[in-house]
């Protein structure tokens, strides 16, 4: 902390050093969202197109042609471009939105703000951090316009399909750039966790114990854990996989006859491939999801005007969470062929989750029990995650139980679960992020009311997407069809399609309400007071206007945790971290 | 043209909020509210709270009106042995995840209309209770112990079934997966599979069987697959090219097939084709959908079961399909026999 003090806080910056090649954690965490976001309205974009297709197969849309060229010739979707779509809509949506724009943007805001540090650990590392996702993301938006179109092989890019360029146009060049851009996102969300896990670690201000942190600081800090444990495997998995494309390796080919020619490639596995994949991608779901519950235990609590419940409980769950997160993985494999024993442990270990997932949606209810709840755009979202975190997860308990899995595995109703829990759930926290910490990036206010009805309409119109869609999986319908006219067991489902279409094209095109009110409210918005809030945490202790080091005196120093929200004997509803306890005031043992 | 015009909208658009947001601010501004900072006003929590109960009576009028009105399109009944046992399973989880859901989500949205703040309110401050959180943490681990004892006995009976004294053998057979269609490989006579491999494809030989083996030459390749009712298959599968999956919903079966190593699984199907055709719920399945098919001037539909590929695999994945006719034993016998040997084929 000390070698913080020796900051300059006066030295000019250009514009250059201010707003691009900035290593101020709150600047970096602009970037990070603003750059997700744009990432974001093309994720949803595409989701859109093809629901289009979904909805209505057979007519002729001119925009397709418009927004497709070849791909969309007379106005009809080409079969290889909806998968193109579908996947790259997953890879940006995971990967590109709820991880670098959400893990990014919060933890690169909050952590120093909220343990009382000037900033990162190091904050050319941090600026770095950003600038491997930008180019990250530069590179997967070009792949979208290669020759034989992006990567279509599924977010889950197994191979052989991903191997092999003659199994589908988007294994090409597409891939290619798949590979080089997911491979830079890597480097750059190692690069985030490990300045995050350090700073968490060592620059906590006096009197912030582990103890006292805002849960959004447990819950950033476990994240960072899980992608650096994760991120690395996943960059192996993609290693060999590119061995595997150009140099003729075959750790995951055997055995091998595509369009007409038989491959030399033997003794390889495409399961191994699973394995490795799953290992970061099921924790990937909880570094999703982490974040957002994070966000809202603070938003909760602060708005309900209450301590959080159960605050151990909290962190003790997240860090179960974090550890059953590992061993888990093969839940998504139990039709592989693996042995049914193994099929049996994963089955264990996933239902297990279940317990400390309980114990969390069950405290954010009691926490709102004998609230005094202001009803904001953010604790609505925050309300609203709750909701869709107790809907998806509940789901989980059949999609975790192997037996239950072989009939709708790769079905919608994986499409229905993993939405509602991870989409929807971390969606609506990052959403209940901005609108809360708005005033804290930009010293200005949101509209009110238009987030009243962004978060309406986007509450409603995600229900409508997704929850119809369990129906679907229970019919039988496989996930990843260009269209389901193929087989009239399915032509019942006609209508549940269009409905979900119309939703998904209203709620996707309401988020323009956010996006007006985020760019509109950022130059013009009214100005915001230091604690609009009245919220605890020290994020709130520093000046409006950002200034580098955020503080402009010392660092000011904890004396109680972050939820002494309604304390009795206290004539605030609220009590900052920042006041010391007073000599009649009861011990809460924080 | 149509680019420009959607611009065009999209500005329209952007103004026609602006200007809205100008009146509401106007109109709050002459009632005298507090226009000035957005902090959120005792009316607004009113409005709000409200808006989520009414929400929450939507949304479980919506989930209750789907689960009626979406019955038909589910699947069936299982027309296989172990299915039954799935569908027990599944029965009691679902019912296990409604009642969870009707209690928690009314709670969660009631919470929110019933403490909605108001400035002259305030919170009751409460950090934990251990007793609570001991039973919530105890409740759910209770029934998911159950949860998972059952679901482990279902699924170690699917995946390794038992064959007992004096029961039949299954009857093998290998479905055969590449893009982007299926072809069944019977083992023919002596219930064995000749060996092949990918690299003795070649001329009539599309699947590479092993012409050397004397298994193979009895082996009988037929791209729809029969089976007769009530004798237990084992199922081998194989890819020649990309991961496909076998998915034949009916039967609750599903493996991937993966080129270079060879999956199995082992059931028993139990309905014949015709007795599900009679079964009410696919009945009433199939008359919705030839309604559906008629207005749209489709040819009506039979219904039949069928393999789905259930894994991407490339542009027709959505179209990767075999069909399955169950039958009795003499009439699996006549089909049977109209079919070629691989060793004819040669
Ligand atoms: C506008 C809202 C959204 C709509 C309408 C939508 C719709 C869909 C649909 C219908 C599919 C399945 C297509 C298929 O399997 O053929 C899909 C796939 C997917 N979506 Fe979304 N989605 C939305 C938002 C999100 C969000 C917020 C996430 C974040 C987790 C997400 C992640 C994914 C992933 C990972 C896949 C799987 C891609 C694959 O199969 O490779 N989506 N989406
Ligand atoms: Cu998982
Ligand atoms: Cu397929």
């Amino acid at each position: 902390m000390a070698t913080h003090e020796a900051h300059d806080h006066h030295h000019e910056q250009s514009f250059i050093e201010k707003y691009v090649f900035s290593q101020d954690h709150k600047m970096i965490a602009k970037q990070f969202l603003i750059t997700g976001m744009i990432m974001g309205i093309i994720g949803v974009a595409m989701s859109m197109l093809f629901r289009l297709q979904l909805a209505w197969p057979d007519k002729q849309f001119p925009i397709l042609e418009t927004l497709l060229g070849k791909w969309g010739a007379d106005g009809t979707m080409d079969p290889n471009i909806y998968l193109a779509l579908v996947t790259i809509h997953g890879t940006i949506m995971v990967f590109f939105v709820l991880t670098a724009g959400l893990s990014g943007t919060f933890s690169n805001l909050l952590i120093p703000l909220q343990i009382g540090a000037r900033d990162m650990a190091s904050g050319f590392i941090n600026m770095l951090s950003y600038w491997f996702f930008f180019a990250s993301s530069i590179v997967m938006v070009v792949s979208l316009f290669v020759e034989n179109g992006p990567a279509a092989a599924g977010w889950t890019v197994y191979p052989p399909l991903s191997a092999l360029p003659q199994a589908m146009p988007g294994s090409g060049l597409g891939m290619t750039l798949w590979l080089v851009s997911m491979s830079l996102f890597i480097v750059s969300s190692l690069l985030g966790a490990l300045n995050y896990i350090v700073t968490v670690l060592n620059l906590r201000t006096k009197g912030m114990s582990m103890t006292r942190l805002p849960l959004t600081i447990w819950a950033f800090f476990v994240t960072a854990i899980l992608g650096v444990l994760s991120f690395p495997v996943l960059f192996s998995a993609a290693l060999l996989l590119i061995f595997d494309r150009s140099f003729g390796t075959s750790f995951y080919l055997s055995d091998i006859m595509v369009a007409g020619e038989l491959l030399s490639n033997q003794g390889g596995s495409p399961v191994l491939f699973q394995h490795l994949f799953w290992f970061l991608g099921h924790p990937e779901v909880y570094i999703i999801l982490l974040p957002a519950l994070g966000i809202t235990s603070e938003v909760i609590s602060t708005n309900a005007r209450k301590p959080i419940f159960g605050y151990r409980a909290m962190v003790g769950s997240i860090l179960a969470i974090a550890f059953l997160s590992f061993i888990v993985w093969g839940h998504h494999m139990f039709v592989t062929g693996m042995n049914p024993f193994l099929g049996s442990v994963f089955t264990f270990t996933t239902l297990l989750i279940a317990i400390p997932s309980a114990v969390k949606a069950f405290n954010y209810i009691t926490t709102l029990w004998k609230g005094n709840l202001r009803l904001t755009p953010a604790m609505l979202f925050s309300i609203g995650l709750v909701s869709t975190f107790i809907t998806g997860g509940l789901t989980g308990l059949i999609l975790g139980d192997s037996a239950l899995d072989i009939n709708v595995h790769d079905t919608y109703f994986v499409v229905a679960h993993f939405h509602i829990v991870m989409g929807l759930s971390a969606i609506f926290g990052m959403f209940a992020g901005v609108y809360h910490w708005f005033p804290k990036m930009f010293g200005r206010r949101m509209i009110k009311s238009l987030g009243y009805v962004h978060f309406w309409v986007t509450f409603i119109t995600a229900y409508g997407v997704f929850f119809p869609m369990h129906f679907m999986g229970m019919a039988g319908l496989p996930r990843r069809y260009y269209t389901n006219t193929s087989f009239p067991m399915f032509d019942d489902l006609a209508d549940i399609n269009v409905m979900i279409s119309i939703f998904a094209i209203v709620g996707g095109i309401a988020q323009v309400i956010f996006i007006f009110n985020f760019f509109y409210s950022a130059v013009r918005g009214k100005k915001a007071s230091r604690n609009p809030w009245k919220s605890n945490t020290l994020e709130w202790t520093t000046p409006v206007e950002h200034i580098h080091g955020n503080w402009p005196g010392e660092i000011p120093e904890v004396h109680r945790w972050a939820y002494d929200y309604s304390k009795p004997g206290m004539e605030d509803d609220f009590v900052p971290q920042t006041v010391p306890i007073r000599e009649n005031e009861v011990e809460t043992g924080h | 043209m149509e680019t420009l015009l959607i611009i065009i909208v999209g500005i329209l658009g952007l103004i026609a909020i602006a200007q809205a947001v100008r009146v509401f601010e106007l109109s709050a501004a002459v009632k005298g509210e507090d226009a000035s900072s957005e902090n959120v006003t005792d009316k607004d929590n009113r409005n709000q709270g409200i808006l989520l109960l009414i929400f929450m009576i939507f949304m479980l009028g919506g989930f209750i009106a789907m689960i009626f009105g979406y019955s038909d399109v589910m699947l069936p009944v299982s027309a296989s042995e172990h299915g039954v046992d799935i569908d027990n399973l599944w029965d009691i989880s679902m019912w296990l995840i409604i009642v969870v859901f009707f209690i928690t989500q009314p709670i969660l949205f009631y919470f929110g209309y019933k403490f909605r703040g108001a400035k002259k309110k305030k919170a009751v401050y409460m950090e934990h209770n251990n007793r609570l959180e001991f039973i919530w943490t105890i409740v759910p681990a209770v029934v998911l112990a159950g949860l998972i004892i059952y679901g482990l006995a279902t699924w170690s009976n699917i995946m390794n079934p038992v064959i007992g004294e004096g029961e039949e053998e299954p009857m093998v057979v290998e479905i055969y997966a590449k893009q982007f269609g299926w072809t069944a490989r019977y083992s023919g006579s002596d219930n064995q599979l000749g060996y092949a491999n990918v690299r003795m494809i070649g001329g009539t030989n599309t699947l590479g069987v092993d012409p050397d083996d004397a298994n193979s030459l009895d082996d009988v390749i037929t791209t729809e697959l029969h089976l007769p009712v009530n004798r237990p298959v084992l199922f081998k599968f194989r890819s020649q090219d990309v991961i496909h999956s076998a998915y034949l919903p009916h039967f609750r079966v599903q493996m991937n097939c993966v080129p270079g190593t060879k999956t199995q699984f082992m059931f028993k199907p139990t309905m014949t084709t015709e007795e599900m055709r009679q079964d009410p719920d696919t009945q009433q399945k199939v008359a919705n959908i030839n309604e559906i098919r008629g207005e749209r001037g489709d040819e009506a539909w039979q219904f039949d079961y069928v393999l789905l590929c259930n894994k991407i695999c490339g542009s027709a994945h959505y179209n990767m399909q075999m069909k399955i006719v169950v039958e009795s034993e003499e009439e699996y016998n006549k089909w049977m026999s109209e079919q070629k040997s691989f060793a004819e084929l040669l």
